[in-house]
């Protein structure tokens, strides 16, 4: 955009024009509304105006800076003076007259506006206003008036809008354009007495009166709309009277309801008018939705259906077509169902569209649940609403809103009731907790079964070495006594012994020492540490185990049996892993169930459950088998068992971390050998594969003779 | 171009017996000896059909756009169907969705 080169007096001037739109106070944005009453009091084409609005950058940015402000200032006055519009134009137009902008009926603006103010600084001078708003009605009749669908404005904006405005007549489109709208929607304010729904405010005018009536047909529905009320500069004393008119309305209201909220929301429609923001819900409006939804659902911070919501605003006389962009726009989380925050924008959403507002493209930022971090959002939808249907959305991308923070103030509670229904949980995997568990369970079944020297546990560590057998043995004592006393205690000895394990035994019978030694270690240690360690175990198990469901290999460590089926130990170790280190038994029977393992490497959570099942099989076969296999897997886990401890021993004993640490090196070097193995048992398989293929050819050639 | 997308529907319907759980299906090779194009088929697990009718002058996209595109498809589809104000079956007139697949067909040319 290029630079602005301004006049003193055009300086001024626009600068008044500013404050008039600066609304929120904001200081650097315009609000859309009223710049684009502004523009239209301008007297000027609709297409004018919009290009306008592109020229200066507006409809990119999605709101009138003060830049853009003063610069669609500059070409409403290039327009009005006949040039075309151009971008350069704004600083080659040499003496361009200030953009004149139309007001209507001065003298009772410049009264209403007034009385306006006066009245909208005190609330409770509704009675005193409603006498005039017939009058007015009628006088307007003659005039151009201004169909503002609700008077959102405040009096005080008109107040400086009116020294702004020029007197002149306003031209009758814009009322006409104005009116459309206004009587669409509104209930009308003629009507004040209107049963129910809300009162719409309809722009006064000739045609509204009768409208208004049917419009707000809407029962119980109350009248939040009042601050989206457009009011068009031309109609600054119509919107003062109609201001006017809206406290007398909605006092006028017959139905508690609407009364009580009408007030209220006229209070707040003066407060708030300020903001101007057309999607900003008041205190009262919302409450009044709050209660609508406690109809529907109770519980605040449950959902609402969809089906029973569809119900709910069917009864708006929307269109089907209308309702279910509101719904697109409301539903934010797209669940199917609204929750306090979707429910209330919702609400918002058709009681705007039956004022005469548009849809917006995008959720206004007002109306976004709080749950998440609300980006600035366009006011969309409300100005342009004259342009039509889809016009807001290309005027007002997302622009800064003030009202956030007044929403966030607001609705603290509703925020965190609705981030907890909004937001989808994530569900966190607890390893940790299923882990402790099934290693209780694995240490009571493992307690019973050590009693058997044999079992699998006592296998591992007696195949790795004496040293493991003594272990094993004090495991097995430890593991017996487990079993006898208290499941829960017991639990914990066995559970533990993956950590102690590299403690004890270093190189490759660190696993099944280690086991040992975290019998012993950990029987000493406090029960609270057993618990954790064993899930880390089961957890280091999982991952490593995962992870290298091969490396069982390395059990060739334990030298207990020649590799027979590296792979199937693997996959026993594996799942013996899984299981628990300790329960050496599991790990036997995973060795003959291995195959059936081999999901291992799925998920980790997928070991816990197999780990349950197979302690409950490996009792019976852990005692018959001997299973170097078995100690090997009982290596590998142990030796992952000891890296999942890591991270909680820091939090623990210093002995804990170094176990943990010892452990680690320790599968560090058990997976390396294993590593290392298969690599060579792959280059023999292709090997052999090769001179297959040879023999293969050989044999062919005679064949085919 | 009609009848060669219920050809496609047709193979599709038969394609449902065996894999039903093939989400994706790529109907590539569907060249009309006159007129080059592609049509790829989606089906959702709720036997829904997306069908995407696709002109070879543009240099043909990769299997993974197509891909993406029907899971953004899919995504929005859902999203739609979300509304208790739609009725399945009818016209889908979602602002949102069509601007979607607007966006979504502009990437691709």
């Amino acid at each position: 955009m290029e630079g602005l080169t301004l006049s003193d007096a055009e300086q001024k001037y626009y600068s008044d024009l500013f404050s008039y739109c600066d609304i929120e106070s904001t200081k650097k944005v315009a609000a859309n509304g009223r710049v684009l009453e502004l523009f239209r009091a301008a007297q000027l084409p609709n297409d004018v105006v919009l290009q306008i609005m592109e020229l200066c950058g507006a409809t990119r940015l999605g709101y009138f800076g003060r830049s853009q402000f003063y610069i669609a200032l500059k070409l409403v006055a290039v327009a009005q003076s006949g040039f075309p519009l151009r971008v350069e134009s704004i600083n080659t137009v040499k003496d361009l007259p200030l953009p004149r902008f139309v007001a209507s009926k001065n003298e009772q603006e410049s009264r209403h506006a007034a009385s306006y103010s006066s009245d909208s600084e005190n609330q409770g001078s509704y009675s005193g206003v409603i006498p005039p708003p017939p009058g007015r009605g009628q006088v307007k009749k003659g005039s151009v008036s201004h169909d503002t669908v609700q008077p959102r404005t405040s009096a005080d904006q008109q107040e400086p809008a009116s020294p702004v405005v020029s007197p002149q007549q306003s031209p009758p489109t814009s009322p006409h354009t104005w009116r459309k709208h206004s009587r669409h929607p509104s209930g009308g304010n003629s009507e004040r007495p209107l049963a129910g729904p809300g009162p719409f405010w309809s722009p006064f005018g000739e045609a509204q009166s009768g409208s208004s009536a049917g419009d707000a047909v809407w029962s119980g529905h109350s009248p939040p709309p009042p601050q989206e009320t457009w009011v068009s500069f031309a109609d600054t004393p119509p919107t003062s009277t109609l201001l006017t008119m809206h406290p007398a309305s909605v006092q006028d209201q017959t139905t508690v309801r609407t009364v009580a909220s009408a007030t209220t929301a006229n209070e707040i429609r003066r407060q708030s008018s300020s903001y101007d923001d057309p999607w900003k819900i008041t205190d009262e409006q919302r409450q009044y939705y709050v209660n609508q939804f406690k109809t529907i659902q109770p519980d605040l911070n449950g959902f609402i259906p969809g089906s029973a919501a569809k119900e709910f605003f069917t009864k708006s006389k929307l269109p089907i077509l209308e309702l279910s962009h509101i719904w697109e726009l409301s539903d934010f989380d797209k669940d199917g169902a609204l929750t306090l925050d979707e429910f209330c924008a919702a609400f918002h959403l058709v009681v705007a569209r039956k004022n005469g507002y548009d849809l917006p493209e995008k959720l206004p930022e007002s109306l976004m649940p709080k749950l998440i971090d609300l980006e600035d959002s366009a006011d969309v939808g409300d100005q342009p609403g004259e342009v039509g249907y889809s016009g807001s959305p290309a005027e007002a991308p997302p622009s800064k809103s003030p009202s956030m923070p007044s929403l966030n103030q607001t609705w603290p509670e509703l925020n965190q009731s609705s981030e907890d229904t909004a937001i989808v949980h994530p569900v966190p995997i607890r390893m940790t907790p299923s882990k402790i568990h099934m290693q209780e369970m694995e240490l009571k079944r493992t307690g019973s079964d050590h009693t058997n020297p044999t079992s699998p546990l006592l296998v591992k560590p007696s195949d790795l070495s004496e040293e493991s057998k003594i272990n094993s043995s004090v495991k097995f004592a430890s593991g017996n006594t487990v079993g006898q006393q208290q499941a829960g205690v017991v639990a914990h000895p066995p559970a533990v012994p993956p950590r102690p394990q590299p403690s004890q035994a270093p190189g490759p019978v660190v696993h099944r020492p280690v086991d040992a030694d975290g019998l012993i270690t950990h029987t000493s240690t406090s029960p609270q540490q057993i618990p954790e360690q064993p899930n880390f175990a089961d957890f280091s198990q999982f991952e490593v185990f995962a992870a290298s469901n091969v490396n069982e290999e390395q059990d060739d460590e334990a030298e207990k049996h020649p590799d027979i089926l590296p792979v199937e130990k693997a996959s026993d170790s594996a799942s013996s892993l899984r299981v628990a280190k300790t329960d050496s038994k599991i790990e036997e029977k995973t060795a003959a169930s291995v195959p059936a393992n081999v999901s291992k490497g799925t998920t980790p959570l997928a070991p816990p459950p197999k780990p349950v099942r197979r302690r409950l099989k490996s009792e019976d076969e852990l005692r018959p088998e001997v299973d170097e296999h078995t100690q090997k897997t009982g290596v590998l886990a142990a030796v992952l068992a000891s890296q999942p401890s890591i991270p909680r021993s820091v939090g623990k004993d210093k002995k804990a971390i170094q176990a943990s640490i010892r452990r680690n090196k320790e599968t560090n070097t058990v997976l390396a050998r294993l590593n290392s193995e298969l690599q060579q048992q792959l280059k023999d398989v292709l090997e052999e594969r090769i001179s297959l293929e040879v023999q293969l050819e050989q044999l062919r050639p005679f064949s085919h003779l | 171009m009609v009848h060669t997308s219920l050809d496609v529907v047709d193979e599709k319907i038969s394609a449902m017996g065996k894999a039903l759980v093939d989400q994706r299906e790529l109907y590539l090779g569907l060249l009309y000896p006159t007129e080059d194009y592609k049509v790829y088929g989606y089906v959702t697990n709720s036997k829904v059909k997306f069908v995407m009718v696709v002109d070879s002058s543009n240099t043909a996209l990769r299997d993974n756009e197509i891909r993406s595109m029907f899971r953004k498809l899919h995504n929005s589809y859902t999203d739609v169907m979300c509304n208790p104000f739609y009725n399945p079956g009818d016209r889908i007139q979602s602002r949102a969705f069509d601007s979607m697949v607007t966006s979504m067909m502009i990437q691709v040319c």
